[in-house]
């Protein structure tokens, strides 16, 4: 913990760009997902993509965390290419959550963030046979370390509990704890608040915002337009796969091609937006 | 299974005052009829023609008897502060209808070994009388409150006690199942077996036995362990069971090994009994048989180590390019490898390549091993009791097995262990969390293949020789039964299942030819009833039963005691 504390204290220099994903081309077969997107999130920063259903927002997300490899395009984390492969992206530093829920769900909450530290521990068979000091060691860290983070994504009651067993809002937290088990500069949430009341909706941005106070950057996918503009320090539009605006959220907000992309016609303000058939 | 219709409700409040003691004479009938002569044929089913002398099927008459009534005296009466915690009427119902069906086999198995029902002594017809009237009788019984067993606090040792008195009633029975030489008899001993165990399930004792065992794991391995240790000093120097009990080791080392492919990390291996002949045929080619074709023999220890790389080595060549496919794909690759491995011993005979196995004639003639000056083949005295050649396999394959266990369950109580069980859930979220998929599933491959290498090296010099028809894809598929049968990703319920898949073909000899009819039925009836196994790993159990809310919330009480010191 204290290792990752002092990588917290360092990194914490917003402005510096953190993720640049530069002209993300995916093609599947004749259909273009994703057209030319180009993302930059900056340290500590928390980024809103949002965008009509089948804009492309998860799949972007995709081929950020190489589950799918860009037809065109390249993705750098901290200047570094990355190499179009989930495990070397979260080795590099960025893991994320799943739009539908993907919890190891007969594993209980604790084992879920422990899985989450695999790629930061380094027990092999043999040590994992012969139970040297090392292996204690480190098995001991690392239930420390996944305790640590339940509690604090508020899940610290529930160490023992299967994830099956969890109430809806509750798995979400701990995806998201299983996330920053791995030690991530940048954490993608892919809608962290679908389903959920507006009360458990607010908890969410709590937690996004104390995620961003530790030192990481945070992009959030999200249909809720209020949750998305007071939580954002920047907001990225995508429609049809391509970028419609880039801005902060008043920009966005105020921008007459989202709203005309979300409900086709112009309306005052965007919780009419939300609420209006 | 069986579900035999209720009765109706009406008769039950009328009658259900009579019950207990229509049950109990019921169970003194069948104990009185124990104790008088059976059959008039001394010959049949060991000799049950004695007054007063009861055969082993009576003594077992005698104990469901005995049983009946300790749950009779549970359930209402001077046990009753027992009882509160078991399900009695439950128990006794299931105890009373296999007593029924025990009794129904004895009688047709006297008609059919002694020639008609006339050899029938009155005993006989008392016994099932009796069987009949407790039958009836439980069925009226009627439930009662319970506690919750896993609430019974009691001592320690007591538990201990429990464990050790479970082992050591496993070891009998098994040295007594070895010695009975009648297939009826088997039959029926397995009928007697199946009811207890069957009444204590219902009874509540074998949940409250799963609650007891986790806390005493270890007192449980060393009580299992003894059991099987102390089994050939209960043979008196005789091999012929040995032999079958050796086999049974080979065999569930090899099922062990395929375990942790299997049972840990999800991936289905059809071809595996190539890595169990992969090793023998290292052990084999490197012994002192005059039919041995390289000339080299280095110490055993080192032909073990060598057994287990070219094993692990053969299971890397066959992972790395076939487990990027999965699932069904990965079953036929790895039935295919096991044939190849089969055809190409069966093939470097100097005809077509070098001669490396002398083909379908195999290695014969391999001489047993020697530690020093202790030959595996001589008899041996310890403590007055001759151990012979196979008791001084099964000891040394008993401490392999105990070595496999010891990788299978370390690496499954791991970081290992928990990225196979994130890869069996979902391996998509598991690559997206950094787990090492691929790297993983290789692992489990790898050490899978090298501890059946080792195994093989052993089996070679026990079956003296190594020919390829001792490695085609009927053991595979018996490996991978015993494997589903007994409890994927547990060591005692593959072990179990072992014992079963080895032992059933050896004591049914008059079944032979219809033994993989009977393993089918017995695989097809697994699935529909408890596909997670005799023996259920937790995490696979819920895995089988997604739906099942309140299984969940079980195990999760029981997952969270377990993290309890």
């Amino acid at each position: 913990m204290t290792m990752a504390a002092e990588t917290v204290e360092a990194s914490r220099s917003p402005g510096v760009p953190l993720l640049q994903a530069d002209g993300v081309i995916m093609r599947f077969g004749g259909l273009t997902a994703v057209n030319n997107v180009s993302m930059t999130v900056n340290e500590g920063e928390i980024l809103g993509l949002i965008g009509p259903n089948g804009a492309g927002k998860t799949t972007f997300f995709n081929c950020l965390t190489g589950l799918y490899k860009p037809t065109e395009g390249q993705v750098r984390l901290s200047g570094v290419a990355l190499a179009p492969k989930p495990r070397a992206v979260v080795e590099a530093g960025m893991a994320r959550t799943f739009q539908n829920i993907r919890l190891f769900a007969n594993m209980t909450a604790l084992e879920n963030v422990m899985v989450g530290r695999y790629c930061r521990t380094s027990s092999g068979a043999l040590t994992s046979i012969l139970r040297g000091p090392k292996f204690k060691r480190e098995e001991a860290e690392t239930r420390a370390r996944a305790q640590e983070l339940l509690e604090f994504v508020g899940l610290g009651t529930s160490t023992d509990h299967l994830a099956r067993n969890l109430p809806y809002g509750n798995q979400r937290r701990l995806e998201i704890a299983r996330a920053l088990a791995t030690d991530p500069k940048l954490v993608l949430l892919d809608e962290p608040t679908a389903g959920m009341n507006p009360l458990e909706t607010r908890q969410a941005s709590d937690l996004i915002f104390k995620i961003r106070d530790t030192g990481l950057a945070v992009v959030v996918i999200e249909h809720d337009m209020r949750f998305i503009f007071n939580l954002c320090d920047r907001v990225l539009c995508l429609v049809r796969g391509e970028t419609l605006v880039e801005g902060t959220p008043d920009e966005v907000q105020s921008d007459p091609r989202v709203i005309e992309a979300y409900i086709g016609t112009g309306t005052d303000t965007d919780e009419d937006a939300e609420d209006s058939p | 299974m069986i579900k035999i219709p209720d009765i109706p409700e009406s008769v039950v409040v009328r009658h259900g005052a009579k019950a207990w003691p229509l049950a109990l004479a019921g169970a003194g009938l069948l104990m009185t009829g124990s104790l008088l002569s059976w059959s008039g044929d001394p010959q049949v089913l060991g000799d049950l023609s004695i007054s007063f002398n009861p055969g082993g099927l009576q003594i077992q008459a005698l104990a469901l008897a005995l049983l009946a009534v300790v749950l009779l005296l549970a359930h209402k009466g001077p046990l009753t502060s027992l009882g509160q915690w078991a399900d009695t009427a439950l128990g006794l119902r299931a105890l009373a209808t296999w007593a029924l069906l025990f009794m129904v086999m004895v009688v047709v198995a006297i008609t059919i070994e002694a020639g008609g029902l006339i050899n029938i002594d009155p005993g006989g017809w008392i016994s099932l009388l009796g069987a009949v009237l407790l039958f009836a009788a439980a069925r009226l019984v009627l439930p009662r409150e319970t506690r919750d067993p896993a609430e019974a606090h009691l001592p320690g040792w007591s538990e201990i006690l429990v464990i050790v008195v479970l082992m050591a009633a496993i070891l009998f029975g098994t040295a007594y199942a070895l010695g009975l030489t009648d297939a009826w008899e088997f039959v029926l001993f397995l009928v007697f077996v199946t009811g207890v165990v069957i009444a204590g399930i219902r009874a509540g004792l074998l949940s409250w036995l799963g609650h007891v065992t986790p806390r005493h794991r270890h007192v449980l391995t060393l009580a299992a362990f003894a059991a099987a240790f102390f089994f050939p000093f209960t043979q008196n120097g005789s091999d012929a069971n040995m032999s079958i009990a050796s086999q049974i080791l080979i065999f569930g080392a090899a099922a062990m090994s395929l375990n942790i492919v299997v049972g840990l990390a999800g991936l289905l291996d059809l071809g595996y009994i190539a890595f169990l002949g992969a090793g023998a045929y290292v052990g084999a080619t490197l012994s002192t048989s005059a039919f041995a074709t390289i000339g080299w023999n280095p110490p055993f220890f080192v032909v073990v180590l060598l057994g287990a790389c070219v094993s692990g080595t053969l299971g890397l060549i066959i992972g790395t390019p076939t487990l990027r496919v999965s699932g069904d794909y990965l079953a036929i690759v790895t039935l295919g490898f096991g044939e190849i491995f089969r055809l190409s011993m069966f093939n470097l005979d100097g005809n077509n390549g070098p001669d490396l196995t002398h083909g379908p004639n195999g290695i014969p003639a391999i001489p047993d091993l020697a530690f020093g000056s202790f030959n595996f083949g001589d008899t041996h005295n310890v403590l007055g009791i001759p151990l012979a050649r196979f008791s001084n396999y099964y000891f040394l394959l008993l401490v392999v097995i105990a070595f496999i266990i010891l990788v299978f369950s370390r690496l499954n109580n791991s970081r290992i262990g928990r990225g196979w069980v994130a890869i069996r859930e979902d391996e998509k979220a598991a690559e997206a969390m950094g787990v090492n998929v691929f790297g993983l599933k290789i692992l489990a491959f790898v050490v899978g293949a090298f501890l059946a290498g080792m195994a093989g090296t052993i089996k070679a010099h026990q079956d003296v020789s190594v020919t390829p028809d001792q490695y085609i894809f009927l053991e595979s598929a018996f490996l991978l039964a015993a494997i589903v049968l007994g409890g994927m990703g547990t060591v005692a319920g593959v072990m179990i299942g072992a014992v079963i898949l080895k032992l059933l073909p050896e004591k049914l000899r008059f079944f032979s030819d219809y033994r993989l009819l009977l393993f089918g039925l017995l695989l097809v009836l697994m699935m529909r009833f408890r596909p997670e196994g005799l023996v259920a790993s937790k995490r696979r159990q819920l895995e089988f039963h997604e739906e099942d809310e309140g299984l969940a919330v079980r195990v999760e009480g029981e997952f969270a005691e377990e993290v309890k010191p």
